[in-house]
This record gives C-alpha cells, sequence and structure tokens, in this order.
C-alpha cells in the first residue's frame, strides 16, 4: 500500500532489506530539502525568525515522538545518531556507574551486535557477568525461561523487541513486570520493532528504549533513545561541548543544561531530526495497527508459497514479524541474494550483525526477507518464482 | 575457455571441494584470510618444505566463487617450488585486473577468466591467493 509516495520504488527494485533501512516517502524528503532551502539555521540560537523556526520543528519531532512511543513527558526523549548511539548512551552513561562485580546481564545470542558489544565491553570494565537467556524450540523468548534465567545477581535485561533474524516478537511487557519486581532493568532495542507495531513504553513500563529513524522511513543517522525521566537524571553524558552546557569556569565547575539536551552536546542532526518529525506523521496517518496487519499477512502469503518448496529451510516458520529467514539447501546464501540481485531483488545475506546466532541456530548465515507497508502479493510472486527454480539458481548465480 | 565449461568447473569444484579437510599438524602454516565486506572466511593451511609447497588443506565456509577458486588453487599450486607459486599467482592476479597473463599457467583458474567483469564477485576470486600470498611472505621472512 501507498507505493506511489515512495521515489525509490519508481526503479525497478524490489526492495525487500527493510530490516536493514527503509526506503523514504517523498514527504519525508520534501521536509528536509525544505529545511536545507528556506530556514536552514542551527538550532537553539533562536536570535532570528529563522533559527526560531528551527526550534520550533526539531522539538516538535521530539513531541511527535512523545506521542508515538507513550512516553509520558517531552524529556524522556533524546536524539542520537541511531540505535547503535542509543545502546552505546545506554551502557556506557548509566550502567557503567551502578554494575559491580558479579552483577549479571541477561541478553539472548539472538540479539544484534549493538544490544551485545557495548555489555561486553562494560562487563570487562566493571566484572559483570553476561549471561544468556535460553531459547526455546523456535529460537523465541519465552516467560519462562527469562523467570529461569534470573538471579538475586540481575541487574539488567536487555533485549531486541523483535529480533533482526529470527524476528520473533517478545513478550516486554510481561518480562518487564517480573524483572521491575525484582528490582531488574530493563532495555528494549527497538530497531525492528518501532517501526513495525504500536509502541507504549507506558504500557509495558519499560527502563530504556532504542531505535533508529531510519528502518521507519526516516533520514539515516538519527536516532531516539527513551528512558524514564527519574533514570535519566542518572544518565552521565557521553559527550560534553557545546549546546549542552549551561556554564563552566574551571574542571570543578562544569554546569550541564537539564535533560534531555545535555545529551545532545554539538550541533545536532537538524535536518534528520525534522526528516524523522514527519515519518512520524506520515506512519500515524497510516496507523501502526495497520501496518503490523499488513506486513502479518504478507508474511503469511510468502510462508504459504515457501513450505512447498522443498530446496528451501526456513529457519523462523514460526514468528509473525515481517522478517522471513530461510536457506537454499546446498548453496550459500550470498550466492542466492548475488542470483536474486540479477532480477533486481534486493535481499540481505549473511549473519546479519548477529553473530552469536551460530550458537543456537548451527548455520552462520542465511537469507533474509524483511518486509514493509508497501511491499505487494506481487513482489512476493516474483520472488517465489525465482527460488523455485534450483537449476536457474544454480546457473545463474556465478 | 567456454563459458559453459568455466560455469561447469566452478560448480564442480564449489560442490566438491579439494583438500577440504581440517588438519592439525604443527608442521603446517596456518593462515585465515577473509572479505571485511561479506561472510567468506576460510583457514587455509600449508605445508612449506625446502621453497617447495607439499600440500595444502583449507576449511571455512565461503560462496560458490570462492570456494572453488580455493580448490582449483590448491589443486594448481601443491608441488610447486615457491618461483612457481608466485609465478602463478601472479598471472591469477593479472587475469582478475583485466591485465595481460599465461593462459598456460592457470589452466583451470582460468574458469575465472570473466570475473574482472564482477567487481563485487572479483574479491571472493582473490580471498585465497590473498591468504597465500601471506603466508608464503611469512614463511620466507621466518
Amino acid at each position: 500500500m501507498h507505493r506511489e509516495d515512495f521515489p525509490m520504488l519508481k526503479n525497478d527494485i524490489i526492495y525487500l532489506d527493510n530490516g536493514a533501512t527503509s526506503l523514504k516517502p517523498q514527504c519525508v524528503i520534501a521536509k528536509q530539502v525544505d529545511y536545507y532551502e528556506n530556514y536552514s539555521a542551527n538550532a537553539h540560537r533562536g536570535d532570528y525568525d529563522i533559527s526560531y523556526k528551527v526550534d520550533m520543528e526539531y522539538e516538535n519531532t521530539r513531541d511527535l515522538v512523545r506521542d508515538f512511543i507513550g512516553a509520558k513527558r517531552k524529556e524522556e526523549i533524546v536524539f542520537t545518531s541511531g540505535t547503535t548511539d542509543s545502546m552505546n548512551l545506554i551502557v556506557t552513561g548509566f550502567f557503567s556507574n551502578i554494575l559491580e562485580p558479579g552483577d549479571e546481564i541477561l541478553l539472548t545470542k539472538m540479539e544484534h551486535a549493538s544490544n551485545i558489544m557495548p555489555w561486553f565491553r562494560i562487563a570487562g570494565q566493571t566484572g559483570a557477568v553476561i549471561k544468556y537467556i535460553p531459547l526455546d524450540e523456535n529460537y523465541f523468548v519465552t516467560l519462562d525461561n527469562v523467570k529461569k534465567s534470573i538471579t538475586p545477581n540481575t541487574k539488567v535485561i536487555s533485549l531486541a523487541e523483535i529480533t533482526n533474524v529470527i524476528g520473533d516478537k517478545r513478550p516486554i511487557k510481561e518480562i518487564t513486570e517480573y524483572a521491575h519486581e525484582r528490582d531488574i532493568f530493563v532495555v528494549v532495542d527497538g530497531a525492528q520493532s518501532v517501526p513495525h507495531k504500536k509502541i507504549d513504553v507506558s504500557e509495558t513500563d519499560i527502563d530504556f528504549l532504542a531505535f533508529s529513524a531510519h528502518k521507519m522511513l526516516g533520514p539515516t543517522g538519527v536516532g531516539v533513545l527513551y528512558a524514564k525521566y527519574e533514570l535519566m537524571q542518572n544518565i552521565e553524558p557521553v559527550n560534553l561541548g557545546g549546546g549542552m552546557n549551561e556554564s563552566f569556569d574551571s574542571p570543578e565547575k562544569m554546569v550541564l543544561k537539564e535533560v534531555p539536551t545535555r545529551f545532545e552536546a554539538g550541533t545536532p542532526n537538524i535536518a534528520g531530526v525534522i526528516g524523522l518529525g514527519e515519518a512520524i506523521r506520515y506512519l500515524n496517518k497510516i496507523g501502526m495497527n495497520n501496518i503490523e496487519k499488513y506486513e502479518k499477512n504478507l508474511r503469511n502469503y510468502l510462508i504459504e508459497k515457501l513450505v512447498v518448496i522443498p530446496h528451501i529451510d526456513i529457519l523462523n516458520l514460526e514468528a509473525d514479524s515481517g522478517i522471513i529467514t530461510f536457506n537454499v539447501e546446498g548453496l550459500f546464501s550470498e550466492d542466492v541474494a548475488y542470483f536474486l540481485n540479477k532480477y533486481g531483488i534486493c535481499v540481505r545475506a549473511g549473519n546479519h550483525c548477529a553473530k552469536l546466532t551460530k550458537d543456537v541456530l548451527g548455520v552462520t548465515n542465511s537469507i533474509r526477507v524483511s518486509l514493509y507497508f508497501y511491499n505487494t502479493e506481487s513482489e512476493i510472486d516474483s520472488l517465489v518464482e525465482l527460488l523455485k527454480d534450483k537449476d536457474k539458481i544454480m546457473k545463474e548465480m556465478l | 575457455m567456454d563459458q559453459e565449461v568455466r560455469r561447469e568447473l566452478i560448480l564442480e569444484h564449489f560442490q566438491n571441494p579439494l583438500n577440504k579437510e581440517e588438519i592439525n599438524d604443527a608442521s603446517y602454516k596456518k593462515i585465515n584470510t577473509k572479505n571485511p565486506n561479506c561472510i567468506d572466511n576460510l583457514d587455509i593451511s600449508i605445508l612449506f618444505t625446502d621453497n617447495v609447497i607439499k600440500d595444502i588443506k583449507f576449511v571455512g565456509e565461503a560462496c560458490a566463487i570462492s570456494t572453488a577458486s580455493t580448490s582449483i588453487m590448491i589443486k594448481n599450486l601443491i608441488g610447486k617450488t615457491l618461483k612457481e607459486a608466485k609465478d602463478y599467482i601472479n598471472n591469477f592476479y593479472h587475469m582478475c585486473n583485466e591485465e595481460e597473463y599465461d593462459e598456460e599457467v592457470l589452466n583451470e583458474a582460468l574458469a575465472f577468466q570473466d570475473i574482472y567483469k564482477q567487481n563485487n564477485r572479483k574479491n571472493c576470486a582473490l580471498l585465497p591467493y590473498k591468504g597465500i600470498l601471506k603466508a608464503i611472505e611469512e614463511y620466507e621472512n621466518k
């Protein structure tokens, strides 16, 4: 649906790599161009009209984000450069100050590098220990397995709401409720969920959320960190400099601005943030529940056609997001992606930045199709038609 | 070499690679070679004796082009002196870079004679060669 809004779709491609990044609607592109053409000034310097307009638009996006994810206050929204940046700020700025030797950090082996590597480093620095929640036979996280993994030493659980390889939707609300009864923090990597389903941080009660604009129709180089207001007060800024300080006289006398401004040192990605605002307006018009439903139907449509192809091994048959991961028997995933590329079909092959998954899945790489609402059944038909014919793949993959 | 023959050769070496086996022998020199932009990742073990390549084995995972290129390279290199080996490797690089090369030296490796046309796959074909060059260099500088 809404294909006419996306200039990229006028090119002759079938874009099925939305887990990596999404395409941008014309309105998001235009909104950024408008900034550069008509009020291209810096933020937080409202001494003249166009600079004032920048502040209005920039802060308006903060309101839009607050509303979009159901946060209580706009001060709980920090603009970052992306999910990775947000995760690093959470881990370095908050958890490095509270973790002690022997404290346990609960992750899964399905997490993306940006929800693993910052924790690895901090574990080394603080003496905290990384533990992995066991996955069920579908590689899903169950509340039961979370409960079994929690010990008196557990300090934080950090999970993707939807993983980028298996694409299962984790029971975040239930996990958070159980964790909070035991004073355990919950961090959510929302990179793959915020673009595809309704998020309500007040309802799930999570403590931290990280996500990227570019996977939800927005520009690259912008992301969001949500933190509960009272926790945000205890995050130490990683970057110090312009725009985030009240005053500084000596090393002992540095006064920082209030949250969230103190986390946005330097000139921010103004065009990007304003573009994110437009992306949210656009998504709101379509409706996140409609998007989720549409993608689920499209997923089912693809799965029905893939399961009957004998040489296709689907790794996440039971998941219910727009992520479908599979291999063609006897072939290397990148060769298959290369073959599909010859027909203008863009899919991802490899380990999808989740290098621990091999311990669980027993395969180190796979082909990933990740859908968005502008994908169609007819695109799926083209993909399936090509995948059906293994001889053709073998013949043309080189 | 005819295109169909080349394709068959690559597929044959991909599906039934030669010398693809784990070796735990300290007299073999071990080298890892991988491309930064893909997941091809190979461990190559080489037995050098008196400036001759006596044996090579490899393990790891890689695409059809990389796997076939490794299998063919090993087949061609076993038994060669270091001088002959370097000459062969040099010719292979020349072919991949669309420069003059000696067809006779390369024999089955001619399966990749058109690889220069596919910039993103050229690195797949060259992957084992990068590894073996590093190994030879280390052997000579030991």
